[in-house]
């Protein structure tokens, strides 16, 4: 297995060598051992949250020590079969440089006869094993997901390049009107240019069309991002890639909730749990949580609603077993807080004071004060 | 005998309970004897109880109270302060004679009264209920005070006279199998076949038989059963098929099909109740004989055969039976079918060769003879102590040839020794040396417990016949189509001092139905038993069991769900039947026991035997695993690696060689 690499950074004609060089070397380790009579093997890191390290000064979840040695038995042939013909699906589309989405790569299997997957969730699990093997995305593996990115709206031309001329294109994102920009499946491309303060990322599009409707981004100097729910990883990397580029800090605004915290804010800032070994890229290690928090809560008296079981749940796993909580005290004692209180607030729930009360005094007052957001 | 007399206000049913009604619709003259007599229409010769319940109960019924009996005429208006007297309906019938034994039965006893006891307890059986129910009949007419309309006990004694048991089934035929059409052409089939069965093995006579039945009209059908048996001695034809209670085992412990000698009989009542036809009967003895043929009826008043047609005939075989009845029944198949009682007893007769013709077959069917050897003929045993209840001690007390006491006991009963007899005495109090013909009821009493204080040893079991494995498994194969047969005989045991034993057979998979609950097959003496299959003890055994132990799936209260046909089998000198239609057998905890135990056995050997299928099957898939598996890890490896065909065909091959050899040694996910 090669040693990882920083994908995006290399110019795509080495990475695609590098990838095939990591496939053929495991695919002939897998055939010495079956020609010495022996059971071959493959290992995966464990991909869960229970295998990942939080590492403050990196900033991201990183893959702990904790592997699964899969040898090739009776009862592991279907899968081993499986996981040995989607790398030869990922060194065909690396070879001839195309894409298949997940769902394609599904469809192709029906190809296999008995090897086929009968339900799709199978063929991503494949999927998440293979990268997992390699170490690598699965972009660079040649698999691309269906979700969409994001939308970015405000200060900042995004440098692209016409895939037929070569010629550079330049996106002025203040000028989409009341649309925006769509953040694309592959960013290690783009280039940046903005004076932007900082960068707003929102979990709700509904809370991002009224920013954008108001040029909200003018009067505050900043990009407004869109992340609509949990943050893809293109999503994340776009972030990441600006936020670094241009040194901007990141402030997000969310529910106030469990799995605004927990699920949205906490991938963005250090990655997931599920695919740990990839994390290193796809995390915004410095973001910093604006709202809304339980404090939020109190100080401008918001509607609530109560917390559901599944929250209160999830808000006692995470103070339990996820280590990026576990680190800050902050977000141990808020998430305590908001339990104790056993309610949630929504974005929206700032409606109540006046429609544009969010833009006239609820981010004003936040952002007077960058130093009291949560970590 | 004080059973059910009506002096014993303590054992009635409150008089609130007791509903009106019934005298107004069926027209009874209130008042009349022969309210009584419908109540009790099988008591002889007794004092009219219900007369003197009558002053004593005072009580008006209350206005409102529910009927017992649907009321097709509004109730008379009574006023405040006088009673209601129900008027006799134009147009009915005024006497019991007169009345359509259908019409009747909405007011007989339905409570199954077991006719061995009918026939002991003739004298003075009086069911309580039905005193009240008669009694609340009668009270607005007491209430009437009108003592000009009294009977008197000699008025009334007029009308009282004795009931033949013959007339009492045909008004209870319920009592005897044949309450619907389709049951009763079961039962009919089913009691020819039962005496042919036993005939030819009492002759020691493997056993031929052929049974048709032909469809005559919509539900009118011809039935005739014809066996190879040592045939009738002709003297004893009229009495044998038309006369009730009238046979050869009932004053036997002896292990047979046929118990009282009322079947036959009875199947020709009902013949002769629907269609108004004889019964036919041909027999011949022997082949130097003539062949009789006879047209009986049963007069059911005087339960005497009436001979319609008696002749000499030519028939060709050399000796047998055949019995023709006409009858108005149902033809039906599946559950509770003729069809399934015939497969049964051809699974449980495995010596007895069938034919059988139904409606709407091709031809007789023809169930082969799996086995040429006749069951042991059973042996007669003599009653043991324990079985025996008070009344019963009496009679064979009085009825003795020996003239001492001790004697009587050693020489009427089984396992009675000498030593046995005198600890009885001596328990009992009682000189071994006194008369047994002049003991009296307190000292039979005395007697009666110290004979179940004594230890005495278990009754023979030679009296008994079972099946035996074998031949269960060879009836089995023969009719079920399944993979797996077992069977278990157990050793005898005894319940009530009679002898009984238990055998399971059990067949699984094959091309049985695996989604549905489990066939169970009862047998009593070899017979099939196919109705009230939830009141009998041995679906009471199996459902006490745990069957997911075993490998079937069982839902609670239920029986087990799987491709298992499981037959059991009860032989005993006396079945125990809960009704005197043979359909169900009573849970005596012996009886209970021994079908655990039994089932229990064979649940074992089928918990192996899935066991082992599992693994099997288990096997074949994660052969057939590597079969379809390993050629795409081959392909994968040819894409990736860009490996020639050969190359590839010798990974897959040496891959598989790899797998095939640690296969055994894996644990089964």
């Amino acid at each position: 297995m090669p040693k990882k690499t920083v994908s995006g950074v290399k110019p795509s004609g080495s990475r695609q060598k590098a990838v095939l060089t990591a496939i053929k070397s495991s695919a002939e380790e897998i055939r010495r051992k079956i020609l010495a009579r022996k059971k071959p093997t493959m290992k995966f890191p464990v991909r869960s949250l229970a295998n990942v390290r939080y590492h403050p000064q990196r900033g991201f979840f990183e893959i702990a020590g904790q592997k699964k040695e899969r040898t090739l038995t009776v009862n592991t042939v279907k899968t081993f079969a499986q996981t040995l013909r989607m790398i030869a699906l990922s060194k065909e589309l690396v070879e001839t440089d195309d894409i298949a989405t997940k769902r394609e790569a599904y469809y192709v299997s029906k190809n296999w006869q008995d090897a086929r997957f009968a339900e799709q969730p199978e063929s991503d699990t494949v999927m998440d094993d293979v990268e997992a093997f390699f170490g690598m995305n699965r972009e660079q593996l040649g698999f691309i997901p269906e979700e969409k990115g994001g939308d970015v709206a405000g200060k900042l031309v995004v440098i692209d390049h016409d895939r037929d001329t070569g010629r550079e294109i330049r996106i002025d994102c203040t000028r989409f009107g009341s649309g925006a920009y769509s953040i694309p499946i592959s960013v290690e491309q783009l280039r940046f240019e903005t004076d932007a303060a900082f960068i707003l990322v929102i979990e709700t599009a509904g809370m991002f069309q009224r920013l954008v409707k108001h040029n909200y981004w003018k009067k505050a100097d900043c990009i407004l991002i869109s992340m609509g729910g949990v943050p893809t990883r293109a999503c994340r990397r776009f972030i990441r890639r600006l936020a670094d580029y241009k040194k901007i800090p990141v402030y997000v605004f969310v529910d106030g909730d469990p799995y605004g915290i927990t699920n949205i804010y906490r991938t963005l800032k250090v990655g997931s749990g599920n695919a740990a070994h990839l994390n290193e890229f796809f995390c915004v290690p410095q973001a910093k949580f604006l709202g809304i928090t339980p404090k939020d809560i109190v100080d401008y008296k918001l509607p609530t609603h109560p917390l559901k079981d599944v929250d209160v749940k999830r808000a006692r796993d995470a103070l339990k077993n996820d280590p990026f909580i576990r680190h800050h005290k902050d977000w141990i004692s808020a998430i305590e807080q908001l339990v104790r209180m056993g309610v949630r607030a929504e974005q929206q729930a700032l409606a109540k004071h006046g429609l544009n009360y969010v833009m006239d005094t609820y981010l004003p007052e936040k952002l007077r004060h960058p130093e009291r957001f949560l970590p | 005998m004080a059973a059910g007399s009506g002096t014993q206000p303590a054992k009635l049913p409150s008089y609130q309970n007791i509903k009106i009604g019934s005298a107004a619709s069926t027209g009874a003259r209130p008042g009349s004897a022969l309210n009584c007599r419908r109540g009790f229409s099988m008591i002889l010769r007794r004092s009219c109880r219900c007369d003197r319940r009558r002053r004593t109960i005072p009580t008006k019924p209350k206005p409102g109270t529910l009927s017992l009996f649907p009321v097709r005429e509004p109730p008379v208006s009574a006023k405040p302060g006088t009673a209601v007297r129900p008027r006799p309906k134009a147009g009915k019938p005024q006497s019991a004679e007169d009345h359509h034994p259908r019409q009747l039965s909405l007011i007989e006893p339905s409570s199954p009264v077991r006719p061995d006891r009918a026939v002991q307890l003739v004298p003075a059986v009086a069911e309580p209920v039905e005193t009240a129910a008669v009694g609340s009949v009668e009270a607005p007419a007491e209430r009437a005070a009108r003592p000009a309309r009294r009977q008197t006990a000699e008025s009334l004694a007029s009308r009282q006279r004795e009931i033949s048991v013959s007339e009492f089934f045909t008004k209870n035929r319920h009592l005897l199998g044949f309450d619907n059409p389709q049951k009763a052409l079961l039962t009919a089939i089913k009691e020819a076949v039962d005496n042919s069965l036993d005939a030819c093995e009492e002759a020691g006579l493997l056993p031929v038989l052929k049974v048709n039945i032909d469809q005559l009209a919509e539900d009118r059908f011809h039935i005739s059963v014809e066996d190879n048996g040592p045939g009738i001695v002709k003297a004893q034809i009229p009495k044998i098929f038309g006369k009730l209670l009238y046979g050869s085992k009932f004053h036997t412990l002896k292990q047979a099909r046929g118990q009282q000698g009322i079947g036959i009989s009875a199947a020709g009542m009902y013949g002769l109740l629907t269609t108004g036809k004889s019964i036919a009967v041909t027999s011949r003895t022997g082949s130097g004989k003539p062949a009789h043929y006879y047209e009986i009826q049963i007069d059911t008043r005087k339960n005497t055969p009436q001979v319609i047609t008696d002749k000499a005939v030519d028939w060709e075989p050399a000796h047998g039976t055949k019995v023709e009845i006409e009858l108005v029944g149902t033809y039906k198949r599946g559950r509770h079918s003729v069809d399934d009682y015939i497969r049964q007893t051809a699974i449980a007769n495995p010596h007895a060769e069938i034919f059988y013709d139904f409606p709407g077959g091709e031809g007789s069917i023809h169930f082969p003879r799996s086995s040429n050897v006749l069951p042991p003929a059973p042996r007669a045993i003599k009653p043991h102590p324990y079985g025996v209840e008070l009344r019963v001690l009496i009679k064979m007390l009085k009825e003795t040839t020996a003239r001492r006491l001790d004697l009587a006991l050693k020489r009427d009963f089984s396992r009675v020794s000498e030593i046995v007899a005198e600890k009885i005495c001596e328990a009992a109090d009682l000189r071994p040396s006194s008369n047994p013909h002049l003991i009296a009821v307190h000292e039979a009493e005395r007697l009666y417990r110290a004979i179940n204080s004594v230890k005495i040893m278990s009754p023979p079991t030679n009296c008994l016949s079972p099946i035996g494995e074998e031949q269960i498994l060879a009836g089995l194969k023969k009719v079920i189509p399944a993979s797996f047969f077992t069977a278990v005989s157990r050793s005898p045991a005894v319940y009530r001092g009679n002898p009984f034993l238990v055998e399971v057979g059990m067949a699984y998979g094959g091309s049985l139905p695996s989604e549905d609950l489990v066939d169970l097959f009862r047998f009593a003496n070899r017979v099939p038993l196919q109705y009230q299959q939830s009141a009998c003890a041995i679906t009471k055994a199996v459902l006490s069991i745990d069957w997911r132990s075993y490998g079937l799936s069982q839902s609670k209260g239920a029986l087990p769900t799987g491709p298992v046909v499981l037959f059991v089998h009860i032989a005993s000198v006396w079945v125990p039947f809960t009704s005197e239609s043979k359909e169900a057998i009573a849970a005596y905890p012996e009886i209970i026991r021994e079908l655990r135990l039994a089932l229990q056995d064979c649940g074992r050997r089928l918990a192996t035997h899935i066991r082992a299928h599992r693994r099997a099957a288990e096997e074949e898939k994660k052969r057939s695993y590597i079969e379809r598996y390993i050629p795409h890890i081959g392909i994968a490896l040819r894409e990736i690696l860009g490996l020639a065909r050969p190359a590839e065909e010798e990974l897959v091959a040496t891959l598989k060689e790899v797998l095939e050899r640690s296969r055994s040694r894996e644990p089964i996910e």
